[in-house]
């Protein structure tokens, strides 16, 4: 039992992650990784709104109609959503602005269907709560690594700290502009794929 | 005033494309990008359901949700705001139509529906659907606009997801280092899209 507990946690981090093997959760993580602050914002979100939406669909779980359980997936979910996004919106207004509508797509956010679906309908409450938390952090893992690439090359700073000073301010730093744009995000996630693949070759898949 | 409305389809198709620019309905943009034929299936499908509920949720926020909203109604609940509901309300929108088109297709359009199969209810948890619902609300839209908005961000993922499978088809001929095969070359080719699509920055109609 403890390994399995241990597993449900730690395998979501490297071995299954829900961005690079999964494919779950992409939307947000590629949106809002411009800046350190608002990545980590996201995803102690998300982390909170997984865990939570896997607990209650587990304790539901024997009593959810099949034929309609993604409408009360759904549902648990918008509710958890509307609180994170009320909470988010009375302590923290600044961020939330920046979050926009991203902080609403997490109800459709795959990773929470995902775990959901896959998990905590056919797991007691305790097991799904540390996948829960397993997931989220593999979630957050990612988008830090991908928002603190993105900050630090794109503007010289992390968490809105200035770390490298800039050439318009007078230090000797010119930020590379293009990692603030899209695309950017796409390619160092490609890159981050092919890093652990190489680290892991099991992962790899034939196409 | 048709100025204004096909400026603002351009805008969402190629400018803000929902796949390439804001990186929504991502999760089946990758996996059902395999094949063209699967891909068009879909895109026509998020083309259809965004086209109908996007001006849907347009008249929900404005009749019902919206601050003052419920006005016509009776003067004393004018001041409710009941925009805090608007997630929950959407995507119930959202599902409730999915499942609708689902049956209104299986009952007069068989071989759409057959073609469609498996996507059309996936396509209830498309974050390009509720993102475009989102953005509907944020930026304010009348329902002319919002239709015109839902359409044409459809066209505009429906777009972008073709062209990704028609490049992923033609990826098997080549030789591709093991470890980037799949996902890994499909987020860097995206991103390259995502290069392209941007010179469309700043055309305005």
């Amino acid at each position: 039992m403890e390994s399995k507990n241990r597993e449900a946690l730690v395998d979501p981090l490297f071995n299954e992650n829900p961005i690079t093997l999964q494919v779950l959760g992409i939307c947000s993580a590629l949106a809002v990784t411009t800046r350190m602050d608002t990545s980590l914002v996201m995803s102690i979100a998300v982390i909170c709104v997984l865990t939570l939406s896997n607990v209650a669909i587990s304790l539901l779980r024997n009593s959810i109609p099949t034929n309609i359980r993604i409408i009360v997936q759904l549902t648990i979910i918008a509710s958890l959503v509307i609180v994170t996004d009320q909470i988010l919106k009375a302590y923290l207004w600044d961020i939330s602005k920046q979050l926009s509508v991203f902080v609403g797509l997490i109800i459709t956010n795959c990773i929470i269907m995902g775990r959901a679906e896959a998990f905590a309908m056919a797991n007691p409450p305790g097991l799904s709560l540390l996948d829960g938390i397993g997931n989220g952090l593999g979630y957050a893992l990612i988008l830090m690594i991908t928002a603190f690439l993105r900050e630090f090359f794109g503007s010289g700073s992390l968490f809105g700290k200035q770390v490298m000073p800039l050439v318009s301010d007078g230090g000797w730093y010119n930020p590379n502009g293009m990692m603030l744009y899209s695309p950017a995000a796409f390619f160092i996630i490609g890159f981050l794929i092919w890093g652990l693949r190489v680290w892991k070759p099991d992962q790899m898949e034939e196409d | 005033m048709l100025e204004h409305y096909l400026s603002l389809a351009v805008k969402s198709i190629f400018v803000e494309n929902m796949a390439l620019a804001f990186f929504l309905g991502m999760c089946s943009f990758l996996a059902v990008s395999r094949k063209v034929e699967t891909a068009i299936g879909l895109g026509s499908a998020v083309i259809f359901v965004l086209g109908i509920t996007v001006p849907m949720n347009n008249l929900i926020y404005t009749y019902l949700l919206k601050e003052g909203a419920l006005a016509w109604v009776s003067p004393d609940l004018a001041r409710y705001d009941l925009s805090f509901l608007g997630f929950l309300t959407y995507i119930g929108t959202i599902a409730a139509m999915v499942q609708i088109v689902e049956m209104v297709m299986d009952r007069y359009m068989p071989k759409l529906y057959s073609a469609l199969g498996v996507f059309l209810p996936l396509i209830a948890v498309n974050c390009a659907i509720l993102g475009a619902s989102l953005w509907m609300v944020e930026r304010d839209y009348t329902l002319g606009e919002s239709t015109v908005f839902g359409i044409a961000s459809g066209i505009g993922w429906a777009l972008a997801i073709v062209a990704l499978a028609a490049i992923r088809e033609r990826l098997r001929y080549h030789d591709i280092p093991a470890a980037l095969r799949g996902l890994g070359i499909t987020f860097i080719i995206t991103g390259l899209m995502a290069i392209g699509f941007m010179a469309f920055g700043g055309i305005q109609l």
